[in-house]
């Protein structure tokens, strides 16, 4: 366990290096550079004139599609982690389990092709 | 030891205050920042417990694809969330009723919970003891020979889920002209081009 963890020690010491890193740049920017307020310099500003609408809209369902599709493909690809760690002790009954595995993804994969969907128009 | 009791709570203690600002924070994009936020503690703290394929699948998974549904979910939703947000305190007494009842079953469950001896051991001893077998290898040895039934149900399930997503959601437009790569490259000149003599003065 503890192995394990001295392991996970340089992550650790970089995750500290890299929030310290950027509260010192963001509080040196703050200190260093000179201050002056103003309300123009944080109204919003488009092209010369104000902002017409909300930026808020409807997306096309085009894009949840493929965000649908790449999570289910990224599942996939989770399952392949341990399978391929693991190889050399399942053997070929373990092999042949991941093939069958991967041949029904790839029906729905051919599906997916056939039909368009990967397609934008 | 210190540096993992101040790890765990460190990460227990920024997980709780992403959970709190996922709540409260006005803007559900920044809802959305927090919540991957939330995600990458709790990886550190699967860490703290041994349990790194977790880890990496919660950083995979859910700060990779989950979370960017999530956002586009927010992004479509086409609604004023200041004007939802109105009446909220209105929903607090009963909120917090619902939220203190399911605190005392979760105590009450957890205070009745009788735990095996042959479990204790068991976590004691686990069966592959770390250093030697990693945990990712220790699930690669199960999840495909073992559970062989289970793991292609899931893969039929990501089948079925690929299937629905599409059916429910394309949707073919008429009159969109689609780029065809082949259809391009396999013109030739005497089908595209032609060249008419024109006698003066006559027009075409």
């Amino acid at each position: 366990m503890d192995a394990l963890l001295a392991e996970y020690l340089p992550i650790l010491i970089f995750l500290g290096i890299a929030i310290g890193l950027s509260v010192v740049i963001v509080a040196a920017s703050y200190i260093v550079a000179r201050q002056r307020p103003d309300s123009e310099k944080v109204s919003s500003y488009e092209c010369g004139f104000e902002a017409f609408d909300d930026a808020r809209s409807r997306f096309d369902v085009r894009f949840y599609l493929v965000a649908i599709l790449f999570i289910i493909f990224d599942l996939e690809v989770a399952f392949l982690f341990p399978w391929a760690v693991a190889l050399g002790d399942i053997g070929v009954f373990g092999f042949w389990s991941m093939v069958i595995f991967l041949g029904i993804l790839t029906v729905g994969f051919v599906y997916e092709w056939k039909k368009g969907a990967l397609e934008w128009e | 030891m210190i540096i993992q009791a101040l790890a765990f709570y460190l990460f227990a203690a920024v997980t709780v205050a992403a959970g709190v600002m996922v709540v409260s924070a006005r803007n559900p994009v920044h809802s959305v920042l927090f919540l991957i936020l939330a995600f990458f503690n709790s990886a550190g703290l699967f860490v703290l417990m041994g349990a790194e394929f977790l880890a990496m699948i919660l950083v995979v998974v859910y700060v990779g694809a989950v979370a960017v549904l999530f956002l586009f979910v927010v992004m479509m939703l086409d609604i004023n969330f200041v004007r939802m947000r109105e009446g909220f305190l209105q929903y607090l007494p009963l909120g917090g009723m619902i939220g203190l009842i399911l605190l005392v079953e979760l105590v009450m469950v957890g205070g009745a919970w009788i735990v095996s001896p042959a479990a204790e051991t068991a976590a004691l001893h686990p069966a592959a003891p770390a250093g030697e077998l990693h945990n990712t290898r220790a699930l690669g040895g199960v999840i495909y020979t073992d559970y062989i039934y289970l793991f292609q149900a899931a893969g039929l399930i990501l089948l079925v889920a690929m299937i629905g997503a599409i059916v429910l959601t394309l949707r073919q437009r008429e009159g969109v002209r689609r780029q065809s790569i082949s259809r391009q490259t396999s013109r030739t000149r005497a089908e595209s081009v032609e060249i008419k003599q024109v006698p003066s003065r006559s027009g075409v």
